[in-house]
Formats: structure tokens, C-alpha cells, sequence
């Protein structure tokens, strides 16, 4: 019996612990559609931003949007809806990062002007149950865009275009050349 | 034709998984007019149903039931609640796995005869010899369509492989090439040819790939003797007062619980499940797990010395195009202690997507150094390392002193910590790896710990002795008459090669077995 088509937008699914989770609980963590602007109106404005810049700095790519990272932590949306417990978890995990900026450097986190400076705050943090779940989701959502793919030259999905036989799967020989 | 169903009361073959080894032995078994059943944990997924994605594949098809994890492995620490990678769903592991398909050697039979005794180590030898599985593994590649085996041509090289060939020969390795692969390079058996997909992990939508799913299981069914149930999970084999079993108990996914009368029962639910069944079987007769008068049920797991090497190189690679294991260099799978450890391992291409890179490439890690690695995605080449790692008894599956699955039986933990010789073959492997990426100009080399083990072993083993393991050499157990391991947890030792054609051929002569032993009523 086959089970239902999958609709080719992405649907919430679950993922097992498997990269994902560095606190103990070892939950399944559930990704929903990633949704940028629900997630701001959820978690509010500054927390939103503040994770987006945490993202980035936590998996720097200097070619990526900001988008890609907004996207990443937009999978929060419907769950930090649903679960007040995550929404405190981020909500604080922003107000903890805000606090150690503004005594190492005077600024809010997201105000801090260097990557270094940053990076400071987020290594004081890094044995928190908020980063480990941030990292440990992120790993996931942020490397599970298309169009993250299409950056880092992944090209995705390839049996509806006949896989790779016709497409240069053996095109480069520039290793029989050493 | 309406597919045969079989009545609870009929006294059947009962085998519980439809993999490798519950698959084919399903098959072999309905090929010789003997009747049925077997049931399948998982639900039944069609090629239809596979899709080239990583993350919504994992969750569609692999083994999601909680585990426990314990011991000194970084997978307990990485991915606690993951011991292994295996699929729950009709065709077992066979629907995800890479396709290579090696035969043991002939010393590896022998571990301990010929690695001697190992300190700390549970070494002893298989009852059978490559001998005894030759014709049977003749068998199995024909039924599998092994690449470089009666007339198959190898598969084409892809980018991966080109670099390992590239590296090996300026290693001076001599034995390297596409690998035996059961994936066809051409039409056969009503399967078309590799078109190079790229996703063999997410479940072959070409149907090139072997699984019993498209491949032992229709041709049982269409005989009229095999059924397949799925979503039907094993929760407990019921024996009589003279200890024979008689059936088996089983959930289905609403809760409700079904008994299934059985004339013999196969346990074939890969190295974790079926000692956690046999274990959950105990009673007054077997108080330590049925078929356990040996203590070993559970013991001895294995899962293969693994680790990966990815190198980044000034120029593309696009490792992702084609098979996802596209070669192999065999040099390294000798036994040669002047290395410094016992056993081998060999050196398969291995390549992973975008979203399965970033959560294994080195799981836990953070900042430029992982984002640099990232973004040479596409320059990158990688390989994976399969090597024997040792039996040790502490190595074990246990039934969980507290928690309990959805059914009410307690949920397995796995213990593993690596042995001296695990740990010296992979630093050995290691740098073998980097030293072959970097004779052809690679820039930066990342090894990468064991994933959530893919190849699970031993927790059944094949002995000579009673009170040495589980099974006889025909993985009948020593115990009760009627009661048979027909998975991986079999393995007496795990040797270097990946194992699923091992089990293909155990399975094959265990049907001849078991059809001879009902025929004259020894079983």
C-alpha cells in the first residue's frame, strides 16, 4: 500500500536527534515551515533579530543573505507559537547574549561591531541548554534551503531530471592531470 | 493476483523483519512451496514513495523508536537518544543502503585463530569457513546483480572516485576500482541501469539498487506461500512447556496486539531489535532471554572501525553526482599486525548532501572554521572507512531498566566503547586517507568521527560451542530447535567488508536448512 504523494513544498517534519541536539533532553525536535515574519511577530522584533545575527555568526557565510539566516530561524515560528517554553528559552537565551555584550563591549548584541567581539559572548554562552538547541537546530534549518544549496553548489533533487548519467557526473579530470 | 493471507491460526514460517535477511530467507523459502509470513515493524513505502531529500527521507523511513546510548563512543555523546542508522520499513535496510557488496576473506572466518588472543577482545572463530559459504555467495550475487561478478560490467567511475583512483595510484595502491557493487550497470532482472542519481541513501528511484523491497519480496508474494505484514512490530516469541516456540506476538500501530501461531520463527530485525526481542521473550524456562542459556544474546555488538576522510581541492568535485559509494581501495583490508593492530579495512568513496555534510560532518562544531569547510562543499571529496572492529562482551544491547516503548516492553540501550585496536586501525585509516588526498593537492583534509552505525553485528552469534554464543552454523539457536537468527547479528566477527551480502548468502543456505529439516521433521 503506498502512503500518500508528499506535496512538494516541505512539510513539517521530524528529524531525530541525529545533529541536532546537544542538551540532554534528546527531544525530536519538529521543524515547521520555515517562517520568517511569523516568527518576528512570535518572538517579537529585537529577539528575532538578534537570533537572526546570532545565526550568522554561529554558521558565517560572508555570501549568504541575510534572508538565508532569517529562513533558518524562522522554523521557529510554529513552535515557539505552540510551546511557551522555547519562546522563554529564546527569549531569554537573546536577553543573557544582550546582558554579556553590553558589560564586555556596552552594546546590545546585535550592535557589537565585530565578529570577534561577538563571538566572545557566544563562546561564554556555548554550554547553555539556548545555545546548544540553537546550534543543534540550526545545523538543520539553515543547510535545508534550496537556495543555501544553490550558493554552496549542491544541485538537490536529480531523479526527475534523469540523474547525473547525462549531467557530469564524471565531467572533471583535472586530478588525472597531478 | 490478490496477494496470499494467511490466517493467525496457520501454523507458518514466521519471520520477523523483511531486510536482507528476512527478505531473501522469505523468499527462498516460498520459492520451495514452504508457506510464510513475514512481519515487518515498519510500514510499506514503494519506490513512489522515495524522494531525493535527506532530512524528509530520515524521518520517513529510518528506525525512529527511542534508544538509549552508553559507553565511551562519541555517537552517545553526539546523538544520544541514535545508536544506528537502519530503516523500519518493508525491504529493512536494504531500501537505504549503498549497495557494496563484498565477500569476507578467508582468514576472517577465523579471527582468532589467526589474530590470536586479544586482550579485552571476545575473539573466536565462525563454525563455518569460506568454503562453506562459497556457492552461497555465488548465489547471492547472481541473485543481486553484483557488479564485477558473472559478466557484470563495473559501474563508471564518477568525480568522487576519479580522486580516490587518482590518490591511490600515487599511493602505490594496486586494488582499487568501482567496487562490487549490486546496483545494475546495465538492464537485468527487470531493473533498469544506474542513471546515477545520487540519492542511493534516500532509497533508489531507479530501482537499479537492490532491495528485497522491489526484489525478493514481489517474487515470494507472486508464488502464493509469502505474506508480508507491515506494521506489524515483534513484541514477544511465546515457546511451550518442552520449549519449542510456537508464535509470535506482535502490535500493530493502533496498539492492538495479534498472535501469530508459528511452526518456526526467524528472527531477522538487525542487531539491535532482535536480541531486544529475544530478551523481552524471557519466561520461566529461559529467565535470561529466550535461545540465552549462553549469556551471550545482546553480547558482542559490533559496528564496524568507521570514520570518514573529506578533502577540499582548488577545483570541483561535485561529489554528489552519482552513487553515493562510487569505488574502493582494497590494499588496507589485509590482516598485517606490523601496522600495528589486527584485521583490516578498506576505503569506500563516500559523498552526502548539503544538509547530511553540515549535521555529520563533525557534529557539535561552530563558527568559520565549520563554515569554511561548508562552502568548498562543492570542491570536496570524501571516503569512508570499514574496518573489523573487535567483539568485546561489555559491548552489548540491554533491555533499559526503566523506560518502555509504546507497547510497554522496555526500549533497548546500547553500549560501546572502542577497543585499542578499533582506535589504532582508525588513526591508521585516517591518516591513510589525508596522506592519498594530499598526494593530489588537497588543501585541507577534515576527519570525520563515526556516524550512528549504519552496520550493526554480533549480538547473536554464530558459535561452535554452546557457551559461546547463540546460534549453531546455520543460525539455528542452540537452545530451541525451532527458533533461528537470520540477520547480521549472526556474525561471528565482523571482518572488513560491509555485510550485507554475507547475510544474502547465510540466508540462502539457511532456507535450504530449515525447507530439509521440515521435510524430515528435525525441525
Amino acid at each position: 500500500m503506498n502512503s500518500p504523494q508528499q506535496p512538494k513544498r516541505r512539510q513539517f517534519f521530524k528529524i531525530a536527534s541525529a545533529g541536532t541536539v546537544a542538551s540532554a533532553s534528546g527531544t525530536i525536535p519538529m521543524l515547521f515551515m520555515p517562517n520568517a515574519a511569523l516568527a518576528e511577530e512570535v518572538l517579537g522584533s529585537d529577539v528575532f533579530k538578534t537570533l537572526t545575527k546570532i545565526a550568522r555568526d554561529i554558521f558565517p557565510h560572508d555570501r549568504f543573505e541575510d534572508d538565508l539566516y532569517a529562513n533558518a530561524v524562522g522554523v521557529y515560528a510554529d513552535q515557539a507559537k505552540a510551546d511557551a517554553g522555547l519562546k522563554k528559552m529564546l527569549v531569554d537565551g537573546v536577553t543573557e547574549a544582550n546582558q554579556i555584550a553590553t558589560k564586555k563591549f556596552g552594546k546590545a548584541y546585535a550592535e557589537v561591531g565585530t565578529e570577534k567581539e561577538r563571538l566572545e559572548v557566544l563562546n561564554s554562552m556555548v554550554k547553555t541548554p539556548f545555545f546548544g538547541k540553537l546550534r543543534g537546530d540550526l545545523v538543520v534549518s539553515l543547510y535545508n534551503q534550496p537556495a543555501v544549496w544553490a550558493k554552496l553548489g549542491y544541485q538537490g533533487p536529480s531523479a526527475d531530471k534523469g540523474g547525473y548519467l547525462h549531467r557530469g557526473f564524471d565531467d572533471q579530470n583535472w586530478m588525472e592531470k597531478i | 493476483m490478490a496477494k496470499k493471507k494467511f490466517d493467525l491460526n496457520d501454523e507458518v514460517v514466521v519471520i520477523i523483519g523483511s531486510g536482507a535477511g528476512g527478505g531473501t530467507l522469505g523468499n527462498e523459502l516460498a520459492q520451495k512451496g514452504i508457506d510464510v509470513i513475514i512481519l515487518e515493524a515498519g510500514k510499506r513505502h514503494e519506490i513512489n514513495d522515495f524522494e531525493n531529500d535527506e532530512w524528509p527521507m530520515f524521518s520517513k523511513i529510518s528506525w525512529l523508536d527511542k534508544r538509549t546510548t552508553s559507553g565511551t563512543w562519541r555517537v552517545s555523546k553526539d546523538f544520544p537518544n541514535l545508536p544506528a542508522w537502519i530503516v523500519k520499513a518493508v525491504g529493512g535496510s536494504t531500501v537505504h543502503w549503498a549497495g557494496a557488496s563484498l565477500r569476507f576473506q578467508e582468514h576472517e572466518f577465523k579471527a582468532r585463530t589467526n589474530y590470536g588472543e586479544v586482550k579485552g577482545a571476545n575473539l573466536i572463530d565462525w563454525p563455518i569457513t569460506l568454503n562453506d559459504l562459497a556457492p552461497y555467495y555465488a548465489r547471492a550475487e547472481d541473485k543481486m546483480g553484483t557488479t564485477g561478478t558473472n559478466g557484470i560490467p563495473r559501474l563508471p567511475g564518477n568525480n568522487n572516485y576519479k580522486v580516490l583512483a587518482a590518490g591511490a595510484k600515487k599511493m602505490g595502491y594496486k586494488r582499487f576500482h568501482t567496487g562490487n557493487m549490486s546496483i545494475n550497470s546495465q538492464s537485468r532482472d527487470g531493473r533498469g541501469a544506474c542513471q546515477q542519481i545520487g540519492f542511493c541513501f534516500q532509497g533508489c528511484k531507479s530501482g537499479a539498487k537492490w532491495s528485497t523491497l522491489y526484489t525478493e519480496i514481489p517474487k515470494g508474494e507472486k508464488t502464493g506461500h509469502l505474506e508480508v505484514r507491515s506494521d506489524a512490530q515483534a513484541l514477544k516469541i511465546e515457546h511451550d512447556a518442552s520449549g519449542k516456540v510456537t508464535g509470535v506476538l506482535y502490535g500493530d500501530s493502533k496498539g492492538n496486539r495479534h498472535f501469530q501461531k508459528a511452526k518456526v520463527v526467524c528472527v531477522a530485525g538487525n542487531s539491535i531489535e532482535s536480541p531486544r526481542l529475544l530478551l523481552n521473550s524471557a519466561s520461566t524456562l529461559f529467565p535470561n532471554g529466550l535461545a540465552n542459556s549462553s549469556g551471550q544474546v545482546g553480547k558482542n555488538y559490533m559496528r564496524h572501525m568507521t570514520g570518514s576522510v573529506y578533502a577540499t581541492f582548488e577545483n570541483p568535485v561535485h561529489m554528489f553526482r552519482g552513487t553515493t559509494m562510487a569505488g574502493i581501495v582494497q590494499d588496507e583490508s589485509r590482516h598485517d599486525p606490523k601496522r600495528g593492530f589486527v584485521g583490516g579495512y578498506e576505503m569506500e568513496t563516500l559523498s552526502l548532501g548539503v544538509p547530511f555534510m553540515a549535521a555529520f560532518l563533525d557534529p557539535g562544531t561552530w563558527g568559520r572554521d565549520f563554515s569554511d569547510a561548508m562552502d568548498a562543499y562543492d570542491n570536496m571529496a570524501g571516503m569512508w572507512l570499514v574496518g573489523e572492529d573487535m567483539p568485546q562482551e561489555k559491548n552489548r544491547i540491554t533491555l533499559h531498566a526503566t523506560e518502555k516503548d509504546q507497547f510497554g516492553l522496555p526500549i533497548p540501550n546500547v553500549e560501546f566503547s572502542d577497543h585499542e585496536n578499533d582506535i589504532a586501525m582508525r588513526n591508521h585509516g585516517f591518516k591513510q586517507g589525508k596522506a592519498l588526498y594530499e598526494s593530489i593537492g588537497a588543501k585541507r583534509v577534515i576527519y570525520t568521527p563515526p556516524y550512528p552505525s549504519t552496520h550493526n553485528l554480533g549480538t547473536n552469534r554464530m558459535s561452535a560451542k554452546a557457551s559461546d554464543g547463540v546460534v549453531n552454523k546455520w543460525g539455528q539457536t542452540h537452545d530451541v530447535k525451532n527458533l533461528f537468527v537470520s540477520d547480521g547479528s549472526q556474525f561471528t566477527s565482523g571482518a572488513a567488508e560491509n555485510p550485507t551480502l554475507t547475510i544474502v548468502a547465510l540466508a540462502i543456505r539457511q532456507a535450504e536448512y530449515i525447507a530439509k529439516g521440515l521435510n524430515n521433521k528435525s525441525i
